[in-house]
């Protein structure tokens, strides 16, 4: 028992042993790095070929450039599909995050004959295939003698936008205590004060969160954009079309600025956010 | 009308209110006076009905009939914000997106008061908490987020200030502090309180007057001593504090005293303290006005005999004891330690005495573990 201990006579653990420890300590680690490369290796290969020096193919890296961030607009048709997808994007999310905040209000705050049904359907637009949707807007439409351009387009957008911007809302108010309202009523205002000066700026975070999704889902789409915009250009439509001969490295520029552009949005969001709790 | 609730002041009479959900009433016929200028109490249990009626006094609720008054206006029908009534909320909902002093200021901003600044800090300093004003409400501990809750309530110096277990939340110590806190307040500024509580202690520390709520009704009404002292029926004896309840029957009276015969032992006490409404009553007697003696030892007043302790906690400023009596019954005393005379053991014969106008009678109907299966301290409040 009072055998003292020399080196030898401590257990050692074997290679094999300390090497899966260190592997299991590790997986997770291990695992976000996979996980993080398979999202932002598209981008950073985007960001990356818009420094390409790449003349009508940008396929190949044929050197360094600034040449492409100092002209965005020097494709042909570029900018203007631009323009269209971002005046779309803006007044689908306008009609879309007003009209989808009221019917979440309605469905999340008062009981009425249908309300559970509507709160399903609601959700129907976000599960149909968006190759049906855009195919049955289309012929309705048509029905009705509407030829598909920008309105259409913009009619098409804010329909499939209002389901996303229910659901987001909704969970919002979901979360929102009925005693600050209350409160509210208590001291003195009346129904409309009380939506205006407790309910509303507590919503707002959800508004805003419904809106920047309305955008960026608008903005994005494609399948219902094609079937319903005719020979209007958007940026999605453009990038499709420019594939075929290949795609200037402007579009490069453009999808990289949106990419920073929303991640600026996103880090100042929680900038405040973290100012407003400490 | 509803600019003259605004301005309404006096005694607040609750008449005939009856609150159903369904079949279920959760406020059964109800009617009440609260006297201006007092600090009130609606204790009882979970359930019964007292946060319903605050609520229908608030404007949260409409009652399913009756009538509620402050002073003489109707206020039955009026909205929460045409009456001069604010609350304190139970999680103190202190709105999160503004600043300590804008939650204060939001009474006064809404009625259109010109010194705002001023009467917020006059209040700010009242609760002792002024360098809190530019803060947000999740920056502040419970205690000082259940003082601002106060705060905003009543620097719009309501006619009522209705308190909806406005303590629960908070740990003992602090509880205790604040009950002081509420009550000193309430006579600094001199406003009617309404107070919403599950806890007796609480509603005795603090209450000028205690109504006792159980299954939608009132089961008593009146100062904590009456209500401790005299309690008429067996919820109210066991929900304030402990009981001893023993089976007897009045069997004839002396001059002002009944005399009642309990398992064969001949007790007395005063008439005017029974409420049985026939010859069978359970006589009651609080734990510390029992006295305890050796078997022999002279002593004064009703004696029962025949009792052994069963069970001695000792606990420093008493000892409580559990005196098994020949009818089975196990009673509890408890003896104050300040009379150097050592404890009793396990197993000791004893008499034990009392002074007759301790006595209080209750009526042989009642059931007499009524009140006792709830532990407040348990309870979340609906």
């Amino acid at each position: 028992m009072s055998q003292k201990l020399t080196d030898a006579t401590i257990p050692t653990i074997p290679v094999k042993a300390r090497f899966s420890r260190w592997f299991g300590r590790n997986l997770l680690r291990i695992y976000m790095i996979f996980g993080f490369s398979y999202l932002f290796i598209p981008v950073a290969y985007t960001f990356a070929f818009s420094f390409n020096d790449s003349g009508k193919s940008n396929l190949i890296w044929k050197g360094f450039t600034l040449r492409n961030w100092q002209n965005p607009c020097g494709a042909p048709e570029v900018c203007s599909a631009l323009g269209n997808s971002i005046k779309i994007g803006l007044l689908a999310t306008t009609f879309s995050t007003i009209l989808g905040t009221m019917i979440a209000f309605a469905i999340g705050r008062y009981a009425f004959k249908g309300r559970s049904s509507s709160n399903l359907l609601i959700f129907l637009p976000m599960a149909t295939p968006e190759v049906v949707l855009g195919a049955s807007l289309l012929s309705l439409f048509l029905v009705f003698k509407i030829n598909p351009g920008f309105w259409p387009t913009v009619i098409a957008h804010v329909m499939f936008c209002i389901s996303f911007v229910v659901v987001t809302v909704k969970a919002r108010i979901a979360s929102l205590d009925p005693r600050l309202e209350q409160a509210a009523m208590d001291l003195y205002a009346n129904e409309l004060e009380t939506f205006r000066r407790v309910t509303l700026p507590l919503v707002a975070p959800g508004i805003a969160g419904a809106a920047l999704l309305a955008f960026s889902l608008s903005f994005d789409d494609f399948i219902i954009t094609n079937f319903n915009s005719g020979t209007l250009t958007t940026f999605p439509k453009f990038v499709y079309v420019a594939a075929a001969r290949g795609i200037p490295a402007q579009a490069n520029v453009i999808g990289s600025s949106m990419f920073f552009l929303a991640l600026a949005i996103v880090i100042a969001g929680q900038l405040v956010n973290r100012k407003k709790t400490r | 009308m509803s600019s003259d609730a605004i301005s309404a002041r006096g005694d607040l009479r609750l008449t005939r209110i009856t609150k159903s959900y369904g079949e279920f009433k959760a406020v059964d016929d109800l009617t009440l006076t609260i006297p201006k200028g007092s600090f009130f109490a609606l204790l009882g249990p979970s359930g019964c009905g007292k946060t319903t009626t605050l609520r229908m006094v608030a404007g949260l609720e409409e009652p399913t009939v009756g009538s509620i008054h402050l002073g003489d206006t109707d206020i039955t029908t009026t909205r929460p914000y045409q009456r001069p009534i604010n609350t304190v909320f139970q999680n103190y909902a202190l709105f999160p997106h503004l600043t300590i002093f804008e939650n204060i200021a939001f009474g006064l901003r809404r009625r259109g008061v010109k010194d705002v600044k001023e009467q917020v800090d006059k209040v700010l300093n009242l609760v002792e908490l002024p360098h809190l004003a530019g803060r947000k409400p999740t920056q502040l501990s419970g205690g000082q987020q259940q003082r601002i809750a106060l705060a905003r309530a009543i620097v719009n110096r309501p006619a009522l200030l209705l308190l909806d277990e406005p303590l629960g939340a908070l740990d003992l110590k602090l509880r205790r502090q604040m009950q002081i806190e509420l009550k000193w307040i309430q006579r600094e500024v001199g406003l009617t309180f309404v107070h919403v509580t599950h806890d007796q202690e609480e509603a005795m520390t603090m209450a000028d007057t205690i109504a006792v709520m159980n299954e939608g009704k009132i089961e008593q009404m009146g100062s904590p001593a009456d209500l401790y002292d005299n309690p008429q029926t067996a919820f109210v004896a066991n929900f304030l504090g402990q009981s001893n309840l023993i089976k007897g029957k009045i069997d004839g009276s002396d001059g002002d005293n009944l005399v009642v015969d309990l398992y064969g032992q001949k007790v007395s006490m005063p008439k005017k303290r029974s409420h049985a409404v026939d010859s069978s009553l359970y006589a009651g007697i609080r734990p510390e006005k029992f006295r305890i003696s050796l078997l022999g030892t002279p002593v004064k007043g009703n004696t029962l005999t025949g009792g052994r302790i069963e069970d001695v906690s000792y606990i420093g400023v008493s000892t409580q004891y559990v005196v098994a009596m020949p009818w089975g019954q196990e009673l509890m005393v408890f003896e104050q330690n300040d009379d150097g005379v050592p404890p009793f053991d396990k197993g000791d014969e004893v008499l034990i005495s009392w002074e007759p106008s301790f006595t209080f009678g209750l009526r042989g109907d009642e059931d007499i573990e009524a009140g006792t299966e709830v532990n407040p301290e348990d309870l979340e409040e609906e």
